[in-house]
């Protein structure tokens, strides 16, 4: 189990330093606009769930917001959402919330390191940080761009489809584009080239679950500042993970391969 | 594969190197499924900001 370890230890490293990074923009880039939405749909969100209007208007009282969060954006009519509004144990705001962000980019960080040391290492590995630079591109474009161009990063308190639907066509969309770019980059082959293309766009043109509402008391700004604000911390997450990735890989194998021999 | 002079497991048949190296990418699956897609509450409710701000399915 030598290579096993070797790979979970430098997934370790790289998704330590990478998830902590991530954790860092989000508080400033992400969370606020969440928090800023979960006020909204306080304020407004009596339509789409009967709890709005029963809190009490004091957005910031303990762990309210982030249980009413967990409720609104079911596009369920009210009388399906009634029953089930138990939500469960959930972090207080305020360090608690931020305590708990920190450890799930840290856990998930290794998570997606761990995928990408495991991939790249069939493709003949990550030599150097420059690699890992296009490696973390690659994985941005799987698991960011491809999937949120049908489901953008969404609010609390935003209409959305049902849950497990969109969850299977973002795993889908997140497979059929990881292998159309595998085999772009490693199958010398116009078909399988072809062949590519169409798995990178199938998942699109059977479209996204959408919900049958788009109206929401979200602002249009303040989503949009949120799919930005997702996409470039994701996006430097990513470029960050491969990066460390090839430099802790490098140190492993005690030899800088050159660019030209191994990438492509 | 051909690069084995720079792989991570030297000394590894190419068997178990592909064995390994699925388990550890299933791993990272498990993990980044769980914090991500789980639908227990408590677990959704700890990554909450987390999975907006990865965009993924939530709620």
């Amino acid at each position: 189990m030598n290579l096993f370890r070797n790979v979970v230890f430098i997934a370790a490293i790289a998704g330590l330093v990478a998830g902590v990074v991530l954790a860092c923009m989000q508080a400033y880039a992400t969370v606020p606009l969440i928090l800023k939405a979960e006020v909204y749909e306080k304020a407004g969100g009596g339509h789409q769930h009967d709890h709005a209007a029963s809190t009490n208007s004091n957005a910031m009282s303990s762990a309210a917001p982030a249980d009413n969060a967990m409720t609104s954006a079911a596009p369920a009519p009210a009388e399906t959402a009634a029953p089930a509004e138990d939500e469960g144990w959930a972090p207080a705001d305020g360090f608690e919330r931020f305590a708990f962000n920190v450890v799930a980019n840290i856990v998930t960080g290794i998570g997606f390191a761990l995928i990408l040391v495991a991939v790249s290492e069939f493709a003949g590995g990550i030599g150097n940080w420059r690699q890992g630079v296009f490696w973390g591109l690659a994985g941005f474009a799987v698991f960011t761009l491809a999937p949120g161009l049908g489901l953008p990063p969404e609010l609390p308190a935003m209409p959305a489809a049902e849950l497990l639907p969109r969850q299977i066509w973002w795993i889908s969309t997140v497979a059929a584009t990881a292998i159309g770019l595998g085999l772009i980059a490693f199958r010398k082959s116009l078909p399988l080239a072809i062949l590519a293309v169409v798995l990178i766009v199938a998942p699109h043109i059977v479209g996204a679950p959408q919900p049958e509402s788009f109206e929401t008391t979200i602002p249009e700004g303040l989503h949009h500042q949120f799919v930005v604000a997702v996409t470039l911390t994701d996006l430097v997450f990513w470029l960050v993970l491969g990066a460390v990735v090839g430099v802790v890989r490098g140190r492993f194998t005690g030899t800088a391969t050159s660019l030209r021999g191994s990438f492509a | 594969m051909n690069t084995a002079s720079v792989s991570l497991g030297t000394s590894v048949s190419s068997q178990s190197r592909i064995m390994q190296l699925a388990m550890a990418a299933l791993l990272g699956i498990f993990v980044v499924g769980f914090v991500g897609f789980s639908h227990v509450d408590a677990v959704h409710n700890a990554a909450h900001d987390y999975r907006h701000s990865m965009a993924f399915p939530c709620h």
